[in-house]
């Protein structure tokens, strides 16, 4: 065996967390970069640009309903825009986008086995993936979600804005959206990692969920838990009526919903981990 | 072919040095890959040889993990083939597919998959350099993949697959897309590698190629291993069996009467359109001297000249049935 072998198995077998974790790192840089700036992240940028561009129209173009004219109105207003655009729309189809391609892309381009012939653990690879994806989607989607926040509040009210920013509930619900926001990276991007390893087409499964999420309010209570959106919405800061066919359930608390779904997500990467260790690259048939 | 031989050897080797195919069957739903292969590799440049649709990559997929066995098992070195983090500090997989992750220079792209595979950014840095050296691509070494030429890609891909020095080297027809003085420099590579103890896997459809650099051939046909063993018994009976070739020029009639004099081609034909030759030569090299000699002389202008893969098939079939 060459010198350069023996010393990379000995490190394996001598320092594993230590060169697990160097692995995952060198599989973070290469996929972030590509996240960020390959082909595919053109359909991202463009979902996170919708909000920022309808609430720049709103910023230019004030609506003259009632409701927008009045500031105690607007985080209630805010909290619905988040919950149905931000929430529901672009960081479901964001996370959907980044992390189905982590997989399901470099399937499509033939270059998934590049991975496959290094000296890495298939399940390492998967951590690796993963974290490029939550490192992808919560830079932009908790930028987003802070850029349409302050996009939101300010221009029309500034000076309310500013008193409830720095001395009202304003940075105390901001964070909370952004935590929000966090765990829904979480949440849909171990969702969306599977399906991307499980499924050819995941554009299927992808629609299935997103229904289930927007008719999770006409659900009754036992059927609202098994979904993310239940209980992101649970830690929204400002509660909006979900309309008059709603089924009211009692929200979940946060010391459920937050742990509730990092274990969730920890048994969907477990999943991930076996299905990976048996995975085999036939492009042919994909 | 020495197949008793071969296998005598084998059970001698100590099996940590051995690439172990033990019952092995892949298929692709109903579609035989390969069927009930048994085979035991020991270091040395060993060949496997088969039209396409043979086997070869499956059987190579499978030495790397990429396939797993329907039935049976493989081993490498005494790893089995499902633990990367074992296999891949010792196996290289220069595989066929041409196809790289996007936006990467040649160095990014090797430097990217040892850092992956645990080195630090400083080995990583010297093994690239190195391996990039090694193919003679250093001078593109920072340009984009995607602007490279075939023989390029196929270069980096083989600096890529040993670049962290293993000691197998799995090779997926690690010749096509090379032009003549590559292909003479890469298999010079290839013996230096053997000569160091390496195990080299070699697949190819060229039996000119894998007489020139395997010390074994496996033979596969349709998914079945029909022959394995030391090279001279495929040179011999080569060598007996007519090889055929195409040359297209401007005046194959007069080239037809001209090689038609020597003792080792058996049969010139016309090709259909008349710009062309089939050639049945029992002696290749002899015949291309002759060739050479025929166009000095200045009166055909050559346009290509090409070994005709029915006639390939054909030499299969000839092995094949010899056994």
């Amino acid at each position: 065996m060459s010198a350069t072998a023996t010393t990379i198995q000995d490190r394996q077998m001598h320092a594993p967390i230590s060169i697990r974790l160097r692995q995952i790192a060198a599989i973070m840089r290469l996929e972030v970069k590509k996240n960020f700036f390959g082909k595919r992240a053109f359909l991202v940028y463009l979902l996170a640009l919708m909000p920022i561009g309808l609430l720049g129209i709103i910023a230019i173009l004030p609506p003259q309903a009632r409701e927008w004219l009045d500031f105690s109105g607007y985080p209630k207003l805010f909290s619905g825009i988040y919950s149905a655009l931000i929430l529901r729309t672009v960081i479901f189809f964001g996370c959907a986008w980044i992390f189905m391609n982590l997989f399901r892309g470099e399937i499509v381009d033939r270059s998934l086995h590049y991975y496959f012939l290094a000296a890495v653990r298939r399940d390492v690879l998967i951590a690796g993936k993963y974290f490029s994806g939550l490192v992808t989607s919560i830079v932009l989607f908790a930028g987003l979600t802070i850029v349409s926040m302050l996009l939101f509040f300010f221009p029309h009210f500034y000076a309310a804005s500013v008193r409830f920013f720095l001395d009202g509930p304003g940075l105390t619900q901001l964070w909370t959206y952004v935590a929000i926001t966090v765990l829904a990276c979480v949440g849909y991007g171990a969702f969306f990692l599977v399906v991307g390893l499980f499924v050819r087409n995941p554009i299927i499964p992808a629609l299935v969920l997103y229904g289930w999420e927007w008719i999770n309010f006409l659900l009754p209570p036992l059927l609202k838990k098994i979904s993310v959106i239940h209980y992101l919405n649970s830690l929204v800061p400002v509660p909006i009526s979900e309309g008059p066919f709603a089924v009211v359930a009692e929200p979940t608390p946060a010391w459920i919903s937050v742990p509730g779904l990092l274990i969730v997500t920890a048994v969907v990467m477990l999943l991930a981990g076996v299905r990976i260790r048996r995975m085999e690259i036939r492009y042919g048939s994909e | 072919m020495d197949e008793q031989d071969s296998n005598s050897q084998s059970e001698i080797r100590d099996p940590q040095s051995l690439i172990l195919f033990d019952n092995v069957s892949k298929f692709y739903g109903e579609i035989l890959g390969v069927n009930r292969v048994t085979l035991s590799l020991a270091p040395g440049i060993t060949s496997l040889v088969g039209p396409n649709g043979a086997g070869k990559t499956t059987l190579m997929n499978l030495m790397t993990g990429l396939l797993r066995p329907t039935v049976g098992r493989v081993s490498v070195l005494g790893i089995p083939t499902d633990r990367p983090e074992q296999l891949f500090p010792k196996v290289g997989y220069c595989s066929q597919f041409d196809s790289f992750p996007r936006g990467l220079t040649g160095r990014e792209f090797i430097n990217a998959f040892l850092m992956v595979s645990g080195f630090s950014r400083k080995q990583s840095q010297d093994l690239t350099d190195e391996a990039l050296a090694r193919v003679d691509l250093m001078a593109a070494a920072d340009r984009k993949i995607g602007a490279y030429s075939k023989g390029m890609r196929q270069r980096v891909r083989l600096a890529q697959s040993i670049a962290h020095h293993p000691c197998v080297l799995i090779l997926d027809e690690p010749l096509n897309g090379l032009d003549p003085i590559v292909r003479a420099e890469t298999i010079a590579l290839f013996k230096d590698l053997a000569a160091q103890g390496l195990h080299l896997i070699v697949s190819s459809h060229i039996l000119h190629e894998v007489d020139m650099m395997s010390d074994r051939v496996v033979l596969l046909n349709n998914g079945y291993v029909v022959a394995e063993g030391g090279i001279q018994g495929v040179r011999d009976e080569m060598e007996e069996h007519p090889m055929q070739i195409l040359i297209r020029c401007n005046q194959p009639s007069l080239l037809a009467a001209r090689v038609f004099r020597s003792d080792h081609v058996v049969e010139a034909r016309l090709h259909n359109d008349r710009q062309g030759l089939f050639v049945k030569t029992r002696n290749a090299d002899q015949f291309y001297l002759l060739l050479n000699e025929v166009v000095s002389q200045g009166e055909i202008e050559l346009e290509s000249v090409a070994p005709v893969d029915d006639d390939l098939s054909a030499v299969y079939e000839y092995l094949i049935g010899s056994h």
